[in-house]
C-alpha cells in the first residue's frame, strides 16, 4: 500500500473548486475505487455517478488528468501517481454537483430521432439476416452512452451548439438505425435540417476517446455524410426531383 | 410545511431495468398512463451486466427443443421448488418475447441460414440461448428503451423511492425523492409494478452495483405483501478474483458455453470428480466428449462445467477449501486451451467474448487467449422475491405487482443462466398488461398525508445527527452476511447474523451525513440501509428455517436434500404488530400432463 494525493472537484456552477484528498492505493485499483474510498472515509456527500464497475453500463464518464474517460475503466498504474491526479466532471453538460453533470439533453434528443421501422416479417414472424449485415450494425449497438463522445466534441465543448447538433453519439445512434438490416425509414432529411451532421468537421476526437472502441467518425459519421450528400446535393438526383 | 411534487398515473413502474421497461411497455401499449421511476440513468441498470444470452427454446440450432424441455429443465435447475405454472408460461412464451424484441431492432447473432443463433449454457440440454456475443444484457435493455421512449411514458430518471402507500387494503402509489435535488416526489398510482432486482449489495463479494439494496423486497415486506424463497441467493460460480478492486465481477458462463474448462492448481479437471445423480445421464463421459458438444455435435452430453451454478460454485469452493485452488483463492478457467483445436483460436475467443477479453485485458492484465482466468463465486441473484399470481404478477396486496429479479417463483432453488432475461421479458411483459387491467377497472385512490410526513421525517434526520458513517455500517454488513449467511451456511453462525443485524439496526439508526440534499452520495447510502438490513435478516431466518441443502442454499449442518423440507417453500410476511412472520406453504400439485413433461425428459 501507498499514497496518492487526488484533486477533485466539489461543488456545483459558479461555487466548485478543486479540493485535495490522499488516500491509500492497491495494486489493480481503479479510479472510481479510489474515489470510493474518498468517500466512505473523508468525503460521505461527494456525488459521483456509478453502476457497473466493469465498462458496460457507462455511467462514471469524468476528465482524468483532463483526458475524458471512464473512472471504473482507468487503473492507477497507468497514471503518474507522483504527482496529483486531476478528477473533475465532464464539459459539455451543465454541472449538477461534483462529478454529477446533468446529460438528460442526450435523452430528449434521442427521441427527435425518427424511430426503428422494420419492413415486414416473413409469415412466421421472423426476419432472415445475414451475420455480415449483422456486424456493420453492431460495431454502433456496442455504445454504452458514457456521452464522453458529447463531452470531447468541440462543437458542443466549446461552441455550445446544442440546440443545433445532436453530436457523435446520436449520429451513431442514427447510423445504427441507417444501417439496419431491416429498417425502412429514412433519416436524411432530419440528419440535414435538424440534427447539423455538417457541424461536424471530422476532427475524430470522439473516435479517439470511445472506451468501446467505436469508429465513430469513419464508420458512422461519414458514411451518413455521405447518404446526406446523395440524398440533398447529387445535382442529378436534384434536377430527377425537380421534374418528379 | 412538507414540500413535494405530484404526479398522478394509472400504473406506477418502480425500475428501469429489463421487467421494468418491459411492463412499461405493455401497460402504455394497454391505454394506461404510465410513470417510471429508476434509481440510475435510463438504460444503466443491471441489465446491461447480462452477458451469455435469452434463454427461450426457439429451436432455430436444434429442432429437438421445445417449450416442453426448457420447462423440465427449469424444474430441474430450481430442484422442483419452482412455482410449476411461472416456469410454464416462461417456457412457453419465451420465444414470442424474443422474436418482439427483433421486431424493435434488437440484433442478435445468426446461423447460417439467417435465423437467431442460439448457444449453449448451463443447465440447458440444447443450445438455447439467443445471444450479441457476450453483451446481450445491453442489446436487450437498449432496444426496450429506446421502443419505450416513444410511447408515452414518463421516467423520472435518478429517483428513490422510500415507501409505498396503500389506501384501505389497496396500493394507492408511492413516496419517494429525486437525487439530483433532494427534493421529495409523490406519486399516486392506481397499480404498482415493482421492478426493483435483487439484493446482491448485502453481500461484500458481488457482481451487483450499488442499486441492488434490495428495495422491492423491502417495499413490499414493508406494505404487508409476502415473500417466498428468500434462503436462495445464487452464488455465481466465476466471478473475478484478481486483483482485490476487481473482486466480484462477472465473467460469463458463455466462456464455458464456448469450451472453457475449470481447473485446479495441479491442472485437474475438478468438474468430474462430483456429477450429481440427477445430470449423470446427461453428462458427457470423457473431455473429448465434453469438448465436441460445445462444438454442436448433437450425439455428445455437455461437459461438467456447465453443470448447474449452485453446483459448480460448491465445487470451487471445495477445491479452494481442500488446498487446490489458485493462488489468490479461486481456481482457473481456461478458453485459451481451444487453439489447441481451434486454429483461429485467438480470433475465435475475442469475436465470442469480446467484453470478457477486454475486462480481463484491462482490468487484470491477462491476455484470456493466452492466459488462464482466476475465478471463484461472487454473489450474483436472488431466486426469492415478492410472491405473485404466477398469471398476473400480482402480489397479495391488491394493486401491487412484481416482475423479474424483485418476484419469486420462477426458479425455485437455483436459476439457470440465462433465464432471467427471458423472466424479464415474459413476466414483465404480463406484470405490466394485469397492472393496465387492474388500473382500468379500479378507481382513483386516496392517500394519507401523515404516511408521507413520517416518510419524509425519517428520511431527513441524518442530516440532524453527526453519527455512524453509512458506508461503514453497509461495509460491515456486507461482511457480515458474507462470512455467516454465504455459501456455506451453518445454524450457529445465523443465528449470530441475527444478533449482530440487531446490532447494526441500532447503529443505523444513529447514521449522519454531512452537507445538504443535493446529490449527496451518503444520504442516499444512509437510507438504503433500511431494505438492506430487511432483506439481511428476511435471508437469514429463511435460512436458518430451511434444514437441508438445496440449490443455492447449502447447510453444512444438514448437507443433504430431505424430502419432508423439500415438500414447501418459505414465506415470509410482516404481521399487523410489524413482527417478521415465516410460514411454510406446500408446493403447488404439479398437473399430470406437465408431470408426465418431467418424466419424459429425465
Amino acid at each position: 500500500m501507498s499514497a496518492a494525493m487526488f484533486r477533485i472537484w466539489r461543488g456545483g456552477n459558479g461555487n466548485g473548486s478543486f479540493r485535495e484528498y490522499t488516500t491509500e492505493v492497491a495494486p489493480g485499483m481503479v479510479v472510481l475505487d479510489a474515489v470510493h474510498r474518498i468517500q466512505a472515509e473523508q468525503a460521505n456527500d461527494l456525488a459521483v455517478r456509478w453502476n457497473c464497475k466493469a465498462g458496460k453500463c457507462g455511467s462514471c464518464s469524468a476528465e482524468i488528468n483532463g483526458l475524458p474517460r471512464l473512472m471504473c475503466m482507468t487503473r492507477l498504474d497507468t497514471l503518474p501517481l507522483e504527482e496529483p491526479i486531476t478528477i473533475e466532471p465532464m464539459k459539455s453538460f451543465p454541472l449538477i454537483k461534483d462529478l454529477v453533470t446533468d446529460v438528460s439533453w442526450n435523452y430528449q434528443v434521442k427521441k427527435t430521432i425518427r424511430p426503428f421501422t422494420p419492413r415486414p416479417a416473413a409469415a412466421d414472424g421472423s426476419w432472415r439476416m445475414a451475420q455480415e449485415d449483422v456486424d456493420r450494425v453492431q460495431e454502433f449497438r456496442k455504445c454504452i452512452e458514457c456521452y464522453l463522445c458529447q463531452d470531447v466534441c468541440h462543437v458542443l465543448r466549446e461552441h455550445h451548439l446544442h440546440g443545433q447538433f445532436v453530436g457523435p453519439r446520436l449520429l451513431v445512434f442514427t447510423a445504427a438505425l441507417e444501417m439496419h438490416p431491416l429498417d425502412t425509414g429514412r433519416r436524411t432529411d432530419d440528419l440535414h435540417r435538424e440534427h447539423g451532421i455538417g457541424y461536424c468537421n471530422i476532427t475524430k476526437c470522439c473516435t479517439t476517446v470511445c472506451p468501446e472502441g467505436i469508429t465513430i467518425t469513419d464508420n458512422a459519421i461519414i458514411p451518413l455524410k455521405e447518404r446526406v450528400v446523395d440524398d440533398h446535393f447529387d445535382p442529378l438526383r436534384k434536377l430527377f426531383r425537380i421534374f418528379k | 410545511m412538507l414540500e413535494y411534487q405530484t404526479h398522478e398515473y394509472d400504473v406506477l413502474v418502480i425500475g428501469a431495468g429489463g421487467a421494468g421497461l418491459r411492463a412499461a411497455i405493455e401497460a402504455s401499449a394497454n391505454g394506461a398512463r404510465v410513470g417510471v421511476v429508476t434509481k440510475s440513468l435510463l438504460g444503466k441498470a443491471h441489465t446491461v451486466m447480462a452477458e451469455g444470452g435469452i434463454a427461450a427454446a426457439l429451436s432455430n440450432v436444434d429442432e429437438r427443443d421445445n417449450w416442453k424441455v426448457h420447462f423440465a429443465d427449469t424444474m430441474r435447475g430450481g430442484q422442483y421448488l419452482n412455482n410449476w405454472r411461472m416456469a410454464e408460461l416462461h417456457a412457453k412464451e419465451a420465444p414470442d418475447r424474443v422474436r418482439e424484441l427483433e421486431g424493435w431492432g434488437a440484433l442478435f447473432d445468426r446461423t447460417k441460414d439467417g435465423r437467431i443463433l442460439q448457444r449453449n449454457f448451463g443447465g440447458h440440454r440444447y443450445p438455447r440461448l439467443a445471444h450479441v456475443g457476450d453483451r446481450t444484457g445491453l442489446e436487450m435493455i437498449r432496444t426496450l428503451q429506446d421502443h419505450g421512449i416513444h410511447l408515452g411514458m414518463e421516467v423520472h430518471m435518478e429517483c428513490t423511492v422510500l415507501v409505498l402507500l396503500k389506501d384501505e387494503g389497496r396500493i394507492a402509489g408511492a413516496f419517494g425523492y429525486e437525487r439530483e435535488r433532494g427534493r421529495f416526489l409523490l406519486f399516486r398510482a392506481k397499480a404498482v409494478v415493482l421492478a426493483t432486482g435483487g439484493i446482491g449489495r448485502a453481500y461484500k463479494i458481488t457482481s451487483n452495483s450499488w442499486e441492488y439494496t434490495g428495495d422491492g423486497h423491502s417495499l413490499a415486506y414493508g406494505a404487508g405483501a409476502s415473500l417466498i424463497d428468500m434462503e436462495f441467493v445464487q452464488f455465481h460460480p466465476t466471478g473475478m478474483i484478481w486483483p482485490p478492486s476487481v473482486r466480484g465481477i462477472l465473467v460469463t458462463e458463455g466462456v464455458r458455453g464456448e469450451g472453457g474448462v475449470l481447473k485446479n492448481k495441479d491442472g485437474r479437471r475438478f468438474m468430474f470428480d462430483d456429477i450429481p445423480e440427477n445430470y449423470r445421464s446427461q453428462t458427457a463421459d470423457s473431455e473429448e466428449e465434453g469438448w465436441r458438444y460445445t462444438q454442436g455435435d448433437r450425439n455428445a452430453r455437455r461437459p461438467p462445467e456447465l453443470l448447474t451454478r449452485d453446483h459448480v460454485a460448491r465445487c470451487i469452493m471445495r477445491e479452494v477449501r481442500e488446498g487446490r485452488g489458485s493462488p489468490h483463492g479461486g481456481v482457473f478457467l481456461d478458453i485459451a486451451w481451444i487453439k489447441t483445436r481451434v486454429p483461429t483460436g485467438a480470433e475465435y475467443i475475442k469475436r465470442k467474448l469480446p467484453n470478457m477479453y477486454h475486462q480481463f485485458k484491462q482490468l487484470a492484465g491477462v491476455d484470456i487467449t493466452n492466459e488462464v482466468m482466476e475465478v471463484g463465486p461472487t454473489t450474483h441473484y436472488t431466486m426469492g422475491g415478492v410472491r405473485v399470481d404466477p398469471d398476473t404478477q400480482m402480489s397479495d396486496l391488491p394493486g401491487l405487482f412484481a416482475a423479474g429479479e424483485c418476484a419469486g417463483g420462477l426458479h425455485g432453488a437455483n436459476r439457470l443462466g440465462g433465464n432471467s432475461l427471458s423472466d424479464l421479458l415474459v413476466f414483465g411483459k404480463r406484470g405490466g398488461e394485469y397492472a393496465a387491467k387492474f388500473a382500468s377497472e379500479n378507481g382513483a385512490v386516496s392517500i394519507n398525508l401523515d404516511e408521507i410526513e413520517a416518510a419524509a421525517r425519517w428520511a431527513l434526520e441524518p442530516f440532524e445527527r453527526t453519527g455512524e458513517n453509512p458506508y461503514e455500517v453497509q461495509q460491515d454488513l456486507q461482511e457480515l452476511m458474507q462470512d455467516l449467511a454465504g455459501i456455506v451456511r451453518r445454524e450457529g453462525e445465523m443465528r449470530d447474523a441475527l444478533e449482530a443485524l440487531n446490532k447494526l439496526v441500532c447503529r443505523a439508526k444513529r447514521v449522519g451525513v454531512p452537507g445538504n440534499r443535493e446529490y449527496n452520495g451518503g444520504w442516499h447510502t444512509a437510507l438504503d440501509l433500511r431494505h438492506l438490513l430487511t432483506v439481511a435478516e428476511i435471508v437469514t431466518r429463511t435460512a436458518i428455517e430451511r434444514k437441508e441443502s438445496r440449490g443455492a442454499h447449502f447447510r453444512e449442518d444438514y448437507p443433504s436434500k430431505n424430502d419432508q423440507e423439500g415438500g414447501s417453500n418459505i414465506v415470509v410476511q410482516r404481521s399487523k404488530s410489524g413482527e417478521m412472520e415465516i410460514r411454510r406453504e406446500p408446493l403447488m400439485a404439479l398437473p399430470s400432463e406437465l408431470n408426465q413433461v418431467i418424466d419424459e425428459m429425465k
